[in-house]
């Protein structure tokens, strides 16, 4: 029961390492640093790194942006609700908002351009989850978020709301549509 | 029992590292762990929010 | 004067306050267990898609009771039995203040009753997250907070009695590895501890009308510090458990003193950093902040699991091969005691945190990954892999080996205990497995309907999805099943196990003292070092001391290089995102 006493030795620190535990060690290591420097090597290389670019903005503010930008890019409404589908020209600023218990508006993009998506709540805490491509980002209330994405491939995406926003928080669905 | 064993503790702490004697202080310990986090990952992380700028609009 | 008593089977000796509060400690525990248990189950059968069985709104409020039962309250119970057993019992020595022990017990009972009562009460389904601006009753929060003191008092009772040990002399040396494990945790708790009250007193103030605003990307981060840093005292404790079934039923020595503790050591550097997982998809966090935190400094607490990968299982194959089972790389495992539940309760939850749990964990706090994974379903199954396969078994393995010694009663079922590790084990493997493969389809966490009722917008999951929901839902009933039929042996042993000892009676089981006929008041003699090792001939390969381990850690390795990149695949073929 020796792990349940002290050691055998008063200076155990002492004790030489075994050459299995050594080889081991070093072997985990290496993986560790191959691990840690793939980060920073697709924030070089890779597409798909997560922006720091954010900015502290009031409800009020935003939604005035929201409005200002379906004023000028609405294309059409959808369902019975009326909600408007903004299609924005390449490049441009897209604003997507979201509330209980919507994503608003709607977005036509054009494959292989890159928008500058911002994202916010103006209650509570939302979750970004485009399907079925995955890409999961936190909307957190209060703070906006500026995403450069480059749609790859054209179809009808669906936003899902992945971060638990009360009682229909599993009807919170929004649309992107990407063109070719 | 506790006194004859005085005189070897104190010659042999004169040989043990200065990593043993750490692992051996649980209030050193404490104070380690319960800084690191807090600076790295508290204290870092909050004066990253708190200069996130305001909206230019 | 201090009383002790000599369990007569391990020799371990127990002073009666500790005892008592470990007995109440664990049994709280397992009560907690039992109930989000229960929830559990509901949980299932709603997320099973066949089946969906209840309404939104209870939906929600019973995943929030789980989630806080289950994570928070069955394991700090439990591990404040772990903390005075490894403090008091280990170390022979009297436990400090036991009066403040058994306030922060009391505390702990009062804050959980209060917060489940804020749930149950049907105004508080805001998740254990409890995201701000959502709000929950005043007494969520403020039972947490009061549960949250009393853990904290806890705590310091075992660092009380550290002191009181080493001052009084009751062990020769360096304390015992399973003690430092346990300082390990300790630190870890104090620390969550403390970034539990920073964040949820401010947010009581707000619930009830003392402060206007909490800022919900500041509350993230802090909670992030209690909630994710509270798995990491689960971590360090159990794999302490794990050290300690080791050297109970095998003798098991560890491989090197140095190394394990060198381990310890990195996860009170490092482990708690990875609170910072939670954020990676979060505004405004700078790419060094990131790297820096999710990577636990480049990777070092993970270095440490590996090597109590390694270390762990290499322990029990150089006791093994000394009593002569040295044939090929296995047969120290293949002819270890599969039928006892302390050893298998153990062992599988060595392989599930390392292959489930571990690499899951790794590859999901990788900052670009996160993107493909989360808030995905994927995240809860990587958690019950940790918290489940490998902590709560854990835990279940130490209690069957408690209830003999601790609580003096035999087993009860002993063939239903064989059984029991292993239809846990499957069911909860089932369930991590396909969550985390709904997860990479998209699925969502926390979600009641993955049908989106009631939106006029289309959208389905592929059917795959739903399959895997189905598949993941039969798993949770089998572990559902497995983790009942803990419960009935446990707290069975304890009602109706044979008596071990005489004075071992109904109320003794829970909590109140033996007879004094039971204890002496002689001091148990000073805890001696370990005998030294023989020095002997290399048993395996080339000077491997444990080959057999080896190959399994090479196993280890080569599964999470192969998933890790997988997952760089996947995520490299997402729209680009800068």
């Amino acid at each position: 029961m020796t792990s349940l006493l002290p050691p055998a030795q008063k200076n155990w620190w002492a004790v030489p390492v075994g050459r299995q535990e050594i080889i081991w060690i070093a072997i985990a290591l290496v993986w560790c640093l191959i691990m840690f420097f793939m980060m920073p090597l697709w924030h070089m290389y890779g597409n798909q790194n997560i922006p720091t670019e954010a900015y502290k903005v009031t409800p009020a503010k935003y939604q005035a942006k929201v409005n200002e930008m379906i004023e000028k890019y609405k294309v059409r409404e959808e369902t019975a609700m009326k909600i408007p589908v903004v299609a924005p020209p390449d490049g441009a600023d897209v604003y997507l908002l979201a509330r209980l218990w919507q994503w608003y508006p709607m977005l036509e993009l054009k494959k292989d351009v890159t928008y500058r998506l911002h994202l916010n709540s103006i209650d509570w805490n939302h979750g970004f989850s485009l399907q079925p491509v995955n890409i999961n980002i936190q909307v957190v209330p209060g703070y906006e978020m500026v995403l450069n994405i480059t749609p790859n491939k054209a179809g009808e995406y669906t936003i899902v709301c992945n971060e638990y926003c009360g009682i229909m928080h599993h009807a919170m669905l929004g649309k992107i549509w990407v063109k070719e | 029992m506790a006194d004859e064993n005085n005189t070897d503790e104190r010659e042999e702490d004169e040989n043990i590292s200065p990593w043993q004697q750490m692992i051996d202080n649980p209030f050193l310990l404490l104070f380690i762990g319960v800084a690191m986090p807090t600076v790295f990952y508290t204290l870092w992380g909050v004066m990253e929010i708190a200069s996130i700028p305001v909206a230019p609009y | 004067m201090a009383q002790f008593r000599q369990c007569p089977d391990t020799g371990l000796f127990f002073h009666k306050e500790a005892e008592n509060l470990m007995k109440a400690n664990a049994v709280a525990g397992v009560v907690c267990l039992l109930i989000g248990g229960i929830l559990a189950l509901l949980v299932v059968l709603t997320r099973w898609p066949a089946i969906h069985l209840l309404p939104a709104d209870s939906f929600y409020m019973v995943l929030t009771a789980h989630g806080v039962c289950a994570l928070i309250f069955w394991m700090i119970f439990f591990e404040m039995a772990i903390l005075y057993f490894a403090g008091s019992t280990l170390l022979r020595s009297r436990l400090a203040t036991p009066r403040w022990a058994w306030a922060g017990f009391v505390m702990m009972v009062i804050g959980a009753v209060m917060t489940l009562a804020a749930i149950f009460g049907g105004k508080s389904s805001v998740m254990m997250t409890s995201y701000v601006p959502m709000r929950a009753e005043p007494h969520f929060y403020l039972g947490l907070v009061i549960f949250a003191v009393g853990a904290l008092i806890g705590c310091f009772v075992y660092l009380g009695t550290l002191v009181v040990a080493k001052n009084e002399k009751t062990y020769e040396g360096s304390v015992p590895l399973v003690t430092f494990g346990a300082t390990t945790a300790c630190i870890i708790a104090i620390f969550t501890i403390a970034s539990g009250a920073e964040i949820l007193i401010p947010t009581y103030l707000w619930s009830i009308g003392y402060i206007s605003h909490i800022d919900p990307a500041m509350y993230r981060l802090i909670w992030w510090a209690l909630g994710h840093s509270s798995q990491q005292i689960n971590v360090a404790a159990h794999v302490a458990v794990w050290y300690l079934i080791a050297g109970v039923i095998f003798g098991a020595r560890p491989m090197s003193e140095k190394v394990s503790r060198a381990a310890y050591l990195l996860y009170i550097f490092f482990l708690q950093l990875a609170s910072a997982h939670h954020l990676l998809t979060d505004p405004g966090l700078s790419v060094e902040w990131k790297l820096f935190n999710t990577s636990y400094a480049m990777y070092l607490a993970v270095l440490a699991s590996m090597i109590h990968g390694l270390t762990v299982p290499g322990a029990i194959e150089v006791a093994q091969r000394k009593k002569g089972l040295t044939n090929g790389a296995f047969e120290w495992l293949r002819k270890a005691p599969w039928g006892n539940p302390v050893f298998s309760s153990m062992f599988i939850s060595l392989v599930g945190f390392g292959f489930l749990g571990g690499i899951s964990g790794v590859v999901m706090g990788t900052e670009q990954i996160s993107i493909i994974i989360h808030n995905t379903i994927y995240v809860p199954g990587h958690f019950h892999a940790t918290v489940v396969i490998g902590t709560t078994m854990a835990w279940m393995g130490l209690t069957y080996l408690l209830i003999p010694v601790l609580f003096r009663r035999k087993m009860i079922f002993p063939q239903a205990a064989k059984l029991q590790p292993y239809i846990f084990a499957l069911g909860m493997s089932m369930v991590a497995v396909f969550h985390m493969a709904a997860g990479t389809l998209g699925v969502a966490r926390r979600h009641w309907d993955m049908g989106f009722a009631g939106n006029p917008l289309g959208f389905e999951y592929p059917a795959t999805a739903y399959l895997l929901m189905g598949i993941a839902g039969i798993g949770g009933v089998i572990g559902v099943i497995g983790g009942a039929l803990f419960c009935v042996i446990a707290v069975g042993s304890l009602v109706f196990g044979e008596k071990l000892q005489k004075e071992a009676g109904l109320l003794q089981s829970f909590g109140v003292p033996l007879a004094d006929s039971a204890y002496t008041n002689e001091k148990p003699a000073r805890l001696p070092m370990a005998p030294a090792e023989a020095v002997e001939a290399d048993h395996g390969e080339s000077g491997f001391e444990a080959p057999g381990t080896f190959i399994l850690a090479m196993v280890l390795l080569v599964s999470f290089v192969i998933y890790y990149f997988i997952n760089w695949k996947y995520l490299s073929e997402v729209w680009g995102i800068s």
